[in-house]
């Protein structure tokens, strides 16, 4: 019977996703819940921020320094057509600080640092140094998970903060010492078109979202990976995957509330 | 507990993503054009305000002298009431011109003072009498077509 057959198979997954929902849900709150115990060995917070944000931090640089030289390049493009290439500065800073700063270092760090958590937790796992730890009675969740997330949430708004900088550092370097775009109109445009709290804050907000999103994401797939070869490879490879989806669809509804009507 | 190497790198990558952030700020927003000297408020009636929004430039001469903070409609009047909040640096004649003007052709607009000659000035709360409002295209083109079609 091949209807049954796969009915049978949609009703597993189905069972299956909500099952791991639940599971992620729970996962998340003992997360929170044992955060404060981290917190007090801050010790562990700094050993994986060194790990999740220092080492992301040359691929950030550079990537920021690309994206803001392209965006010199196009913009003065497209508006040298307007007459109106003194506005590059406000283009280049408004895309950096709004849109692209935050979601392009959250995609990189996704890729970076979420895929060695999956990777490190899901080994630590199939290697039962996680079983190890409960025989101890340590916690695996307040000693190997919260650390990690936290340094995630800490490391990833200024992760964000960095890539804007260096990327308004790339336009500039574009558009006004190698193409001659005036410099004091590049600046002045961009100050009176950046607001501090509308574009800055807003943009601090959604890489804080951001990642929560990915460390969470991360984490919770490393904890439930079958503790095989194969098993922490899908993992890893359902971390990237799941955490650009979540990072670009968060950012829909972020831009949605913070930038409507202003 | 003891330093290590570690907390130095970890420590640089928060002073370098801090600094990354005053400079986001200051340099590139507009944080270090926030007016922190004292102001004070004066109001101004126009018939159409355009596209003028809060925030928006208050200039004499093309100096920044203050910005607007609010708009609303006045029912009594049924024009548009702007307040605007002017450093108390500077004071304006009784007799002040307000007027809603478009820095370049597609720029934003603001407002621009035109002192008068009177001797008494304007104080906490009051309003400039003369006022001119925007310029609404479409009212232009439309006063074109009808005064080109009178002309026949």
């Amino acid at each position: 019977m091949p209807i049954a057959n796969s009915l049978r198979t949609i009703g597993r997954r189905s069972v299956n996703a909500v099952w791991r929902t639940g599971y992620a849900s729970r996962f998340f709150v003992m997360t929170l819940f044992y955060s404060g115990t981290s917190f007090k060995r801050f010790r562990l917070i700094v050993k994986e921020m060194f790990s999740s944000g220092v080492m992301s931090l040359i691929i950030i640089l550079v990537a920021g320094m690309f994206v803001g030289m392209v965006l010199g390049l196009q913009g003065y493009e497209t508006l040298k057509r307007y007459g109106s290439e003194s506005a590059l500065g406000s283009l280049v800073a408004l895309s950096l600080v709004r849109e692209l700063g935050p979601v392009l270092a959250a995609l990189l760090f996704a890729s970076r640092a979420g895929s060695a958590m999956t990777a490190e937790i899901g080994l630590m796992k199939a290697t039962e140094q996680i079983a190890a730890m409960e025989m101890m009675a340590v916690n695996p969740i307040a000693r190997v998970v919260a650390p990690r997330f936290w340094a995630g949430v800490i490391s990833m708004p200024l992760l964000a903060a960095m890539f804007s900088a260096m990327g308004v550092f790339g336009g500039y370097v574009v558009g006004v010492v190698v193409i001659g775009v005036d410099e004091g109109s590049f600046w002045s445009q961009m100050q009176a078109s950046v607001d501090f709290q509308h574009d800055v804050l807003n943009g601090v907000i959604k890489s804080f979202v951001f990642g929560l999103a990915v460390t969470a994401i991360a984490l919770f797939e490393g904890y439930d990976a079958p503790p095989t070869a194969e098993g922490v490879s899908g993992a890893t490879t359902r971390t990237v995957v799941q955490s650009s989806l979540a990072i670009l669809m968060l950012d829909f509804i972020l831009t949605a509330f913070m930038f409507q009507g202003a | 507990m003891e330093r290590t190497t570690l907390d130095l790198w970890v420590g640089a990558f928060v002073v370098a993503g801090l600094a990354a952030l005053v400079v986001l700020a200051l340099k590139v927003g507009n944080l270090s054009t926030y007016n922190v000297s004292e102001s004070y408020e004066l109001q101004a009636h126009f018939t159409n305000v355009g596209g003028l929004k809060p925030t928006a430039s208050v200039r004499s001469s093309g100096v920044l002298v203050g910005r607007v903070t609010s708009i609303v409609l006045d029912t009594e009047r049924y024009e548009a009431k702007v307040t605007m909040s002017i450093d108390k640096r500077y004071q304006f004649p009784k007799d002040t011109f307000a007027n809603i003007l478009t820095s370049g052709l597609l720029g934003e607009q603001y407002i621009g003072l035109l002192p008068g000659g009177d001797d008494a000035m304007l104080k906490n709360g009051d309003e400039f009498k003369k006022t001119q409002s925007a310029v609404v295209l479409e009212d232009l083109i439309g006063k074109f077509f009808t005064t080109s079609v009178d002309a026949k």
